[in-house]
């Protein structure tokens, strides 16, 4: 029924199969709207923070999803400014992943704030001096940009390409890619930086200050640093997932490799930056305040020395070595452990430099507050992630998102839109084939 | 009025508090809820969802029986300075400037109107003294004709906390002035936790003013971060470099050393400010 919005030469799901699928994750999708309806009409009473938790659950999902669509920008920046020409099969993708990434940031923001009706108030009363207010004016900055960057994909479409004006704007578009790629990284660099400096530069939180390069703490670096790193992974482990549910060889594996290595010594080269950063505030930042390392992992029931050796070990050196090393890099299996093991770590990263950090007590007679989410929480979290799942089902249903798919899945029958009609085949054998 | 203040050398309210004398009354808590309109729920005893601008902590020694030793730590909003006058962790973290620093009293305010509740100055403050409006105040029926009109109450959604009771500062200054633009009277303004303190644990005056008994009991070093040369006292967490304006006196050790971190080897009073902090 909607054979003709698809691009031709490439095999779809059936509609109905398609609009259950829709309709399942929308349903999930709807529990997170309601969620977020509770909490604007009814306030964060809602929620379970508290006094101690300022800070919870969102803004450390606002963080980790930021890291995780660092991808969009880093793969721009080796593709438009340092010229990886391969990067092109990937892109779009990465683009796709990035805007859906900055948008849930947004709306998850727009959520946790007590008055959303004044969030305007960062821009108009803006404090120079905040983190808070580089963050707000990089993010919003960085989202037109990752926006004028999807809309050359959106318009992509087979339908609204016949329409001159759009086909020729697409054109345009693209051939001024470079510049907003070149625009987003700078961007970028300063909104993942400034989101690190957050947490850094909180000198009455000795858990998570850092010291400084100008104006900047560690974490400032360290951040950016790490979302170029972790991004393409996230932008490679979704693009994995893509190809399983779809059954279908999307990208070619060079293409995969590729990034994989250059996330792999990204990575790595973080995390001896990490560790530097972590030795300096065990001997020298954290003894200066009166407090030994070993006070912030232990006495509560969470955060153990466990989490700093899975942050780093683990979650850090590991996938960086599996990415970095041919042979683990080229095995699928190993490739997409790195992968996961990668995003986690990261993750990890931002939970603790938010949550771990309001836990810790400052005050000698304070005590350690350990936090669990509510359910509107959870619902409200969940939301932006069934947003991204229904975007990119979309986008992948009727846009050419991925320049290799028809290459690498060649149909048989002549008339392409006709097939996608068709049962869902079995592509699994030519995916297999593809990737050997 | 600003021409008034200018004229005048800058105050630097602040406050010190004898622990030696307090008893844990809480009295203060009291005076602080009724002067400034704070609201309260039904239910209060979740403390991590309670609005309490100053906050008595009670704290022991850790001894057993019969050496134990307790002590009450009132705990205002500090109205921290930080390591350069107006960079406190809160005021230099609030992205739309809805609390601020005023150098001329030395106050950190908090602008409801302006506040969109992001938290950021909770999660900066070490001393817990934020609170956010989880709930809207709704107060007992009848109540609302004795709230002070000199304080706005506070919606849903915004942060709040200690404001050294600066409706009496302007009330005060608005007297000054109209009586000849005259300096504001050490008695003319003093907060409701003083004056509602039964044992005179407290005393609140302008830290910059010798003929001030907050003055004459902190001696506070202006080259020092106005430390207190007092060897009685202390200020809460003072090597963080958060620079406070409330003082806490004690002869006894254990509790001038629980107003701080300190590793084992080091002792109270003789640990300046860390390194790196601004």
């Amino acid at each position: 029924m909607d054979s003709a919005l698809i691009p031709e030469g490439v095999k779809r799901c059936s509609l109905w199969k398609f609009l259950l699928a829709l309709a399942l994750v929308g349903a999930v999708m709807l529990w997170g709207v309601y969620a977020m309806l509770l909490c604007w009409i009814k306030g964060l009473n809602q929620t379970n923070m508290n006094d101690y938790y300022g800070f919870a659950l969102w803004i450390w999902a606002d963080l980790a999803v930021i890291a995780l669509g660092g991808g969009a920008f880093f793969t721009g920046l080796l593709k438009y400014v340092f010229g990886k020409d391969q990067l092109k099969y990937i892109i779009n993708y990465a683009v796709l992943i990035g805007f859906i990434c900055y948008s849930s940031a947004q709306l998850i923001l727009g959520i946790d704030v007590g008055q959303p009706l004044r969030g305007w108030f960062i821009f108009w009363h803006a404090n120079v001096h905040s983190m808070l207010t580089e963050v707000a004016f990089c993010l919003t900055c960085y989202f037109i940009v990752l926006t004028i960057e999807y809309i050359p994909l959106a318009l992509d479409n087979r339908q609204i390409q016949k329409v001159p004006f759009f086909a020729n704007l697409t054109h345009n578009m693209h051939s001024a890619m470079a510049v907003f790629a070149a625009t987003g990284a700078f961007l970028s660099f300063f909104h993942q930086g400034s989101l690190g400096g957050v947490s850094g530069v909180l000198f009455g939180r000795p858990f998570s200050f850092r010291e400084h390069i100008l104006i900047w703490p560690y974490t400032f670096f360290l951040f950016t640093w790490s979302a170029a790193a972790f991004g393409p992974s996230f932008t490679l482990f979704v693009t994995w997932l893509t190809e399983k549910i779809t059954r279908k060889k999307l990208v070619k594996d060079e293409v995969i490799h590729m990034v994989a290595k250059i996330s792999g010594w990204m990575i790595f080269t973080y995390i001896i930056a990490k560790s530097i950063d972590t030795l300096y505030w065990m001997f020298a930042t954290a003894p200066s305040q009166g407090l030994q390392w070993s006070f912030f992992y232990q006495n509560n029931p969470l955060y153990g020395k466990w989490i700093l050796f899975t942050e780093i070990i683990i979650c850090g050196f590991l996938p960086g070595l599996l990415l970095i090393f041919k042979a683990t890099r080229e095995n699928p299996t190993t490739r997409v452990a790195a992968l996961v093991l990668g995003i986690v770590g990261v993750c990890l990263n931002r939970w603790v430099m938010v949550l771990q950090t309001l836990a810790a007590p400052v005050m000698p007679f304070d005590s350690w507050v350990m936090y669990i989410p509510s359910w509107q929480e959870v619902a409200t979290t969940i939301l932006p992630i069934t947003y991204g799942i229904i975007l990119i089902m979309i986008s992948h249903r009727y846009l050419p998102i991925f320049p290799q798919e028809r290459e690498l899945n060649p149909i048989d029958t002549p008339d392409a839109p006709e097939a996608a009609e068709l049962p869902e085949p079995a592509p699994a054998v030519v995916a297999e084939g593809q990737s050997a | 009025m600003k021409q008034t203040q200018s004229q005048q050398r800058p105050k630097r309210y602040g406050m010190a508090i004898d622990l030696d004398k307090c008893t844990g009354c809480g009295s203060c808590m009291v005076a602080c809820f009724a002067e400034n309109n704070v609201s309260f729920k039904q239910d209060e005893t979740n403390k991590l969802l309670s609005i309490t601008w100053l906050r008595v902590y009670k704290i022991t020694n850790g001894k057993p029986f019969p050496d134990t030793e307790v002590c009450y730590v009132p705990r205002p909003c500090q109205h921290c300075a930080g390591q350069h006058e107006g960079h406190s962790p809160c005021v230099s973290v609030c992205p739309a400037t809805a609390t601020d620093y005023s150098l001329y009293t030395g106050i950190v305010s908090q602008i409801y109107t302006r506040c969109f509740g992001c938290r950021y100055c909770m999660a900066a403050c070490p001393y817990h003294a934020r609170y956010f409006n989880w709930w809207d105040p709704i107060w007992p029926e009848g109540m609302e004709r004795s709230l002070s009109p000199n304080v706005s109450p506070r919606m849903r959604g915004v942060v709040e906390k200690c404001s050294f009771c600066f409706h009496r500062y302007q009330l005060a200054r608005d007297k000054a002035y109209l009586e000849g633009k005259r300096p504001i009277r050490e008695e003319e303004y003093q907060t409701a936790c003083t004056q509602a303190c039964p044992s005179g644990a407290i005393v609140f005056g302008d830290l910059n003013d010798p003929a001030h008994e907050v003055y004459r009991i902190v001696q506070p070093d202006p080259d020092n971060h106005y430390k207190a040369r007092n060897p009685r006292a202390f200020r809460l967490l003072e090597r963080l470099g958060t620079n406070p304006k409330v003082y806490y006196l004690s002869s006894r050790e254990w509790v001038r050393r629980a107003g701080d971190n300190y590793l084992e080897n080091e002792a109270p009073g003789t640990i300046g400010a860390p390194r790196g902090a601004h």
